[in-house]
């Protein structure tokens, strides 16, 4: 019973979503503001229903209803509750309904907080939300319906993919979704602008808190999965230039460049056409994302919905979505009155050199990504594109950018003064110079990458934290009154000083990691000892026992360094009988500078085990960098100017027209 | 999702193989140089049957055997360029997850930068564009003075009550 309301409650939106997409942009259109006053309620309605449904299916889940079909194919009744419920999202189906819920909560939430929109703009951008959630909502409907009915009902359920039963996956997904499905946000407002033919700084206003939340949730949402990645997986990487992989970063750099272009339209009124361009861009990126992961097309037949017209509807979908953004941008972009003016050397050229930068990092991971299918389309040839043609066309884009970010906010709007900002940065040339020397004194052998990596981090570290110190003049007035002025300082100011850090830090981990990291595999039995990196690692035995829905063998390894006892890993391997699954559980030893990684393969008591340790400096510094520019996004989504509804500020940055017209 | 489509993978492809570990103790090779060169090649060698995997990385019995390969040849002291020609010989261009410089990759190799340049263009375009105009409206002397003016006062505006947006 109900599962049939979850079901009825789906159908109930996707009617409602036909009527939020359409009444509003007829009402908009004529000037009717009862047409258009329709979008708020709609939209609330649309998020209710889906949240319904939602509750429907979760609620089949937790209570192990396994007469719905895809409860049975995903759950059992053996599994912890925290599986139970992430295993609502954790297969094809009930992924989707997650998706649009996000879509609808964000179209809720302009519906609850756009007070201070024009009412026109509110209409259009309720309406193109609820055309998204039209096609996804009917893609469902008629596609793949969660609620189906399984009978006779099995007395148990299949279990969920155990590699996915773990904390770090239960919360990938939602956050991965909510950056996704948050670009929808940004989309929605650039297509609402082409049909308004108007942006104007109000209108970026509101893009950027969207964007910034989105583009958070996003970092939290990646970081998090390779988290899950490194430790699940029992391989010791953090991150394989994956197809699945590259389909959320895609969406990330893109996001990352509208981020900024956003600043230069709300700041300065240019960029506007570009911008524009930049969220459908974005947003289209998110839907292929969303397409590579269900359609099997890179993958032949190993994708998550294994039916290859659920791939093909999801294609036509985005076709649609980024195809009649594009038409619409081709017609509208031209008549869009150019902004502000500005010298190249500048804060603006500045984010005009990150978005270029930014683009042609995009546009490397997608070429690397879709490569080997549009080869194989046209010409038959196979290729792989792996990591290491990654590593070497990405790299190299990332480097200048890098460089820049320390630059570009030492810069003033509209004329800045190049030698000045190099002047003020020797700060940062000192840490770069010092971090390079550090690390060149360390190294055994001469190796060049590590010491250039650690050259930019440190020169990016040093460059934000200048910037920042600047601001509050450190050290040049009393300390108290630095304080005061770090208080003044708006929120974004401390988001952005933070974001760039976590950059600086995740470069750091990034790099050592991938020149520094050793590894030991043997073949060892009770008694023997593993030597790495100065730690030696005894097994001292195997215990097997049993888990709530698993068997395990754990081994027990006793940790020391120069004779002193540091910790006892151990790594698990599972089997989940009802899977018919192994797993194996790694045991990571994390501190500041690394962390000892181990995990066991097979083995018995007569041949001994398979151990495999890794020593990974600096990993730990991967996560800490994304968690600080998490944070750093945090903080200034905290700012009051992105508030919605805080009122806007005074500027006192008149134009040039304003200055010239004075007198 | 983004691992679940290589996990998916394993899944089929490993069955009924046990958990995914890669490289065996039985296969290392005594001579930590040649052992060194052989992961390093091992890294851009693609295990045909898994889902980009390199066979470094993937347990699957094809990627083990093109590991032992590699070992065997690195032993017997042939160069890296001629096992990857070996298994490119064998295999096609599919098993390198760096794929050469040809005629069929130009476009994979040179397209980002073609993009950087018709982007470096455009932008420069762009911003050429942006300065012609604001250079047409050249202050005069009494404009200058007063612009000189407002930015005085406002310096002493600033001293009194530090405006943290001035600069941002």
């Amino acid at each position: 019973m109900i599962a049939e309301l979850g079901h009825y409650a789906l159908a109930l939106a996707l009617c409602v979503a036909v009527v939020q997409s359409t009444v509003p942009l007829y009402g908009a259109a004529r000037g009717d503001d009862i047409l258009m006053s329709l979008a708020r309620p709609a939209a609330s309605a649309q998020f209710l229903a889906i949240l319904v449904a939602f509750g429907a299916l979760t609620h089949g889940y937790v209570t192990s209803d396994f007469s719905i079909l895809n409860v049975a194919q995903n759950s059992h009744s053996l599994k912890p509750m925290l599986y139970k419920v992430s295993g609502v999202w954790g297969n094809h189906e009930g992924s989707m309904v997650l998706w649009v819920l996000i879509l609808a909560l964000f179209g809720f939430a302009v519906a609850a907080f756009g007070n201070n929109l024009p009412p026109s703009l509110r209409a259009r951008v309720l309406s193109v939300q609820g055309m998204i959630g039209v096609g996804f909502l009917g893609f469902i409907l008629l596609t793949s319906n969660p609620f189906e009915r399984l009978i006779p009902a099995p007395l148990d359920g299949r279990d969920l993919n155990p590699l996915l039963q773990d904390p770090g996956l239960a919360f990938h997904p939602p956050m991965l979704y909510l950056g996704y499905v948050g670009f929808s946000m940004a989309f929605s407002f650039a297509v609402a602008a082409l049909i308004e033919g108007r942006v104007d700084p109000a209108w970026a206003r509101w893009v950027r808190p969207w964007t910034l939340a989105a583009w958070t949730s996003l970092t939290g949402g990646i970081a998090l999965g390779s988290w899950w990645a490194y430790y699940e997986l029992g391989w010791g990487g953090w991150w394989y230039w994956d197809p699945v992989e590259n389909a959320s970063f895609m969406p990330w750099l893109a996001g990352t460049a509208l981020l900024h272009s956003a600043i230069v339209v709300e700041k300065r009124d240019a960029l506007k056409s570009w911008t524009i361009l930049l969220a459908i861009i974005t947003f289209g990126l998110s839907l292929m994302g969303t397409f590579l992961v269900r359609s099997g097309v890179l993958t032949s037949v190993h994708a998550f919905a294994v039916d290859p017209e659920r791939g093909l509807v999801i294609l036509a979908l985005l076709t649609i979505a980024i195809g009649g953004a594009l038409i619409l941008f081709a017609i509208r972009a031209p008549s869009m009155k150019l902004g502000g003016m500005f010298q190249p050397i500048s804060r603006e050229g500045g984010l005009v050199m990150n978005n270029l930068l930014l683009s042609v990092a995009t546009a490397t991971v997608f070429i690397g990504t879709l490569y080997p299918l549009f080869l194989d389309a046209t010409t038959g040839e196979k290729v792989s594109v792996g990591p290491p043609f990654f590593n070497a066309a990405f790299v190299p884009v990332m480097m200048p950018l890098v460089l820049l970010v320390a630059v570009g906010p030492m810069l003033a709007w509209k004329r800045g003064d190049l030698p000045g900002a190099m002047a003020r940065l020797w700060t940062a040339a000192i840490l770069s110079i010092a971090a390079a020397g550090f690390v060149w004194s360390q190294q055994n052998d001469v190796a060049f990458g590590p010491i250039v990596g650690f050259a930019f981090a440190g020169w990016l570290a040093g460059g934000s934290i200048t910037e920042w110190a600047e601001r509050i003049a450190l050290f040049r007035v009393p300390l108290a009154t630095s304080l005061a002025r770090a208080g003044g300082l708006p929120r974004s100011a401390h988001g952005m000083t933070l974001a760039h850090l976590g950059l600086a830090i995740f470069i750091c981990g990034a790099v050592a990691d991938s020149f520094w990291r050793q590894e030991v595999v043997v073949n060892a039995k009770p008694g023997e000892t593993v030597s790495i990196a100065g730690f030696d690692l005894t097994l001292d035995k195997i215990e097997r026992t049993r888990g709530p829905n698993y068997q395990t063998e754990t081994a027990h390894l006793s940790v020391s360094r120069d004779g002193a006892p540091v910790t006892t890993l151990r790594p698990e391997r599972r089997f989940y009988p009802v899977q018919q699954m192994p797993t194996t559980e790694a045991a990571i030893h994390s501190t500041f500078l690394a962390d000892l990684y181990a995990a066991i393969g097979e083995g018995g008591d007569r041949q001994g085990w398979t151990v495999r340790v890794w020593h990974n400096p600096l990993v730990p510094w991967i996560w800490a960098g994304c968690l600080v520019m998490v944070i750093g996004g945090l903080v200034s989504l905290s700012d009051r100017r992105l508030r919605v509804g805080a009122p806007k500020r005074r500027t006192n940055a008149p134009s040039a027209a304003q200055v010239a017209g004075a007198d | 999702m983004k691992r679940l489509l290589t996990i998916l993978t394993l899944l089929l492809m490993l069955t009924p193989v046990a958990t995914p570990l890669a490289v065996e103790p039985e296969e290392i090779l005594s001579d930590p140089g040649l052992e060194a060169r052989a992961r390093a090649l091992s890294k851009n060698i693609r295990c045909l049957v898994c889902q980009n995997q390199s066979i470094d990385d993937s347990n699957a019995s094809l990627a083990r055997d093109l590991r032992v390969i590699v070992r065997e040849r690195l032993v017997a002291g042939e160069t890296d360029e001629a096992i990857l020609d070996y298994l490119v010989s064998r295999y096609g261009e599919f098993v390198l997850l760096k794929p050469r410089v040809t005629a069929a990759t130009y476009a994979l190799w040179y397209g980002p930068w073609v993009v950087l340049a018709f982007g470096a263009l455009g932008a420069a375009l762009f911003l050429s564009r942006r300065r012609n105009v604001e250079r047409a409206a050249p202050l005069d002397d009494a404009e200058a003075a007063r612009v000189a003016d407002l930015l005085r006062e406002a310096d002493a505006d600033q001293d009194q009550h530090p405006d943290p947006e001035a600069r941002s």
